[in-house]
């Protein structure tokens, strides 16, 4: 599996052809209304507004960049129940040329390692592509995990928290990926996964007249049988992690409430923080 | 499957530059702390290139085994030499656990290896805990202030990442384990990328980590205009500003002054929390700060159960009078 694809791509491409992954998430400009179900301690989804990944917008306004210096086509791939198709075709109204939604009630209660499978069997069916393109993390609690797994269940090689990408020769690319103070620079060959960062780059506006021709665009959706995924690798059967019980966090300390109006309150803070040679 | 030896905990030694990194040390003081109730051992992995100099200072910590894989082609680091190496280390030794540090490299190098196994891995845990079906990753659940138990039954090891600082730094024994050396069959080909260069940056100015006072703000501050107020009182502190990821998502602040389960930990002699909701993704990194104070417009706010002092009210009103306040005193 691991060569064939490689072997695959020995035949040069000029134009790149981007495969980007997004996941529909809570709106966070909406973080104020999020309520919560006391059974499952999980997030009301129903009626709730969703957005793009903030990560994966960067991922596509890098493969949109690509695009623009090299030519080429970017797809996008999501993973989602049918109720999140209108949040997602921000995508094409952004500039992406496809879009594709994996969608199968089988795939519910799938874990990262069972969402990785699910992303590359669809990414696979997309074949030839150059680069993958995820979002570094999301912001709904992901794991960060994916773009590393998918890459590994394509048999290609992968780079995580990119800070740039430059294409330097045909089928090579020149990757910043942050570390702890610092970055590597990395060359790396296509095909390979790559996951963004937010400083990579600043994903483009969508106009009034973007979002109408996105309308007219198609979108395309996959089930498992399309796919030819089954039963041991996906849902709950194909995720060797579950969800156990979910605690409250110690409470640490109960904070003496300083009295008195903003400024009494913050008057006696000041002359503690005095006292204690802070100011 | 029952005769496997139980509670076998791996721990990833990370090495920069020849140097251990904390939160290997951190991980193999939290994995024998797990281990030793239940009879069951901790082995330190250690993986690169010339690692002689560490192989002293990792063992002063006490380990009962050290596994290490040092070939040419394991430095730099490259995820799929080590992922190459790792896997047939643990299809040979069947550990239980396999934890690492939520570092750059650690983020990259687990998922990818679990991936390969066909395992769990429990990410950006703040805790772990041993129970009957083995280590279970705590993580802070995204959707209100819990904590999720991430428990991985079916397969082993079962693996987690947990982010660095949270665990104390174990202190040096006399014992002294035993070094086996993992088989590395690399070949140049394995190395699927090419690391160029190296850079470490000069930190940022008003590097949190030794900051003596950290202003942190959150959503609630509400605007970037605002959000100079943060900037402001901090300056008066002579401290750092810091924030929690939606107001770094918000664009206010930057990722690097992002604290918490996956940004910073911070010990600064005083913490001030302002507009932040107090939720354990962000707690958790403040665990070593010695004051804390929080400010926030709702007296049930979940900050007030990780402070010393609250101050209750519209932050617009009480901070502007608090700076005032500070510099009347300078």
């Amino acid at each position: 599996m691991p060569g064939g694809l490689q072997a695959h791509y020995k035949k040069v491409m000029k134009t790149l052809r981007s495969i980007v992954c997004i996941k529909p998430v809570p709106d966070p400009k909406h973080r104020a209304s999020f309520t919560l179900d006391p059974k499952t301690n999980t997030l009301v989804r129903q009626g709730m507004n969703e957005a793009i990944n903030p990560l994966d917008k960067n991922a596509l306004e890098a493969a949109l960049q690509l695009r623009d210096k090299q030519g080429g086509e970017v797809i996008v791939v999501s993973m989602a129940p049918p109720g999140s198709k209108g949040v997602l075709k921000e995508a094409l109204a952004m500039g992406a040329d496809r879009l594709v939604i994996l969608s199968d009630p089988a795939f519910a209660g799938s874990d990262t390692l069972a969402t990785a499978h699910i992303l590359s069997a669809g990414i696979r069916k997309l074949e030839p592509f150059d680069v993958v393109l995820c979002g570094d993390y999301t912001i709904d609690g992901g794991t960060a995990q994916v773009s590393a797994q998918i890459a590994e269940f394509l048999g290609i090689p992968n780079v995580m928290h990119i800070r740039a990408i430059e294409v330097t020769a045909e089928n090579t690319l020149i990757v910043s990926s942050a570390i702890e103070q610092g970055a590597m620079k990395i060359e790396v060959a296509t095909p390979v996964v790559l996951s963004v960062l937010k400083e990579i780059n600043k994903p483009r506006y969508v106009t009034m007249m973007n979002i109408l021709e996105a309308e007219e665009k198609e979108m395309e959706v996959w089930s498992a049988s399309d796919l030819s995924l089954s039963e041991p690798w996906i849902g709950l059967q194909g995720s060797p992690t579950q969800m156990g019980e979910f605690t409250t966090p110690e409470k640490k300390k109960k904070a003496e409430l300083l009295k008195g109006d903003p400024k009494e309150q913050a008057e006696i803070l000041a002359d503690r923080l005095h006292r204690l040679g802070f100011c | 499957m029952s005769e496997r030896k139980q509670n076998n905990i791996w721990v990833f030694l990370e090495q920069r530059e020849k140097r251990p990194a904390n939160v290997g040390l951190e991980l193999l003081g939290k994995a024998q702390r797990l281990a030793e109730p239940a009879h069951g051992k901790v082995c330190g992995v250690l993986v690169g290139h010339n690692l002689e100099p560490l192989i002293d200072q990792v063992m002063a910590y006490g380990i009962h085994e050290l596994l290490i894989a040092d070939h040419p082609l394991l430095e730099p680091y490259c995820n799929e030499t080590f992922v190459k190496v790792l896997e047939s280390a643990v299809k040979e030794h069947h550990p239980d656990a396999f934890l690492f540090g939520a570092t750059a490299v650690g983020t990259d190098l687990a998922p990818r290896l679990a991936a390969r196994l066909r395992t769990g891995l429990s990410a950006h845990c703040i805790d772990l805990e041993l129970t009957e079906q083995g280590v279970v990753g705590v993580v802070p659940w995204p959707e209100g202030n819990l904590l999720g138990h991430v428990h991985c039954t079916r397969t082993r090891p079962q693996m987690a990442t947990v982010i660095p600082g949270i665990f104390e730094m174990p202190k040096k024994t006399g014992f002294t384990g035993q070094v086996i050396p993992i088989q590395a069959n690399l070949e140049e080909k394995d190395r699927t990328y090419r690391v160029l260069e190296i850079t470490r940056e000069k930190p940022r100015e008003n590097e949190l980590a030794g900051a003596e006072v950290v202003v942190a703000g959150g959503w609630g501050v509400g605007s970037k205009v605002d959000w100079e107020l943060i900037k402001e009182l901090a300056a008066v502190l002579n401290g750092a500003v810091g924030a929690t990821r939606p107001a770094v998502d918000e664009g206010w602040a930057h990722e690097d002054q992002m604290i918490g389960q996956s940004g910073h930990s911070v010990s600064p002699q005083l913490y001030i929390g302002v507009g932040l909701s107090g939720h354990i993704h962000h707690m958790v990194g403040i665990k070593g700060a010695k004051l804390t104070v929080g400010i926030n417009q709702d007296p049930e706010a979940a900050i007030f159960n990780h402070c010393d002092l609250g101050l209750v009210g519209d932050l617009k009103e009480i901070v502007p009078a608090l700076i005032k306040a500070i510099k009347s005193y300078s």
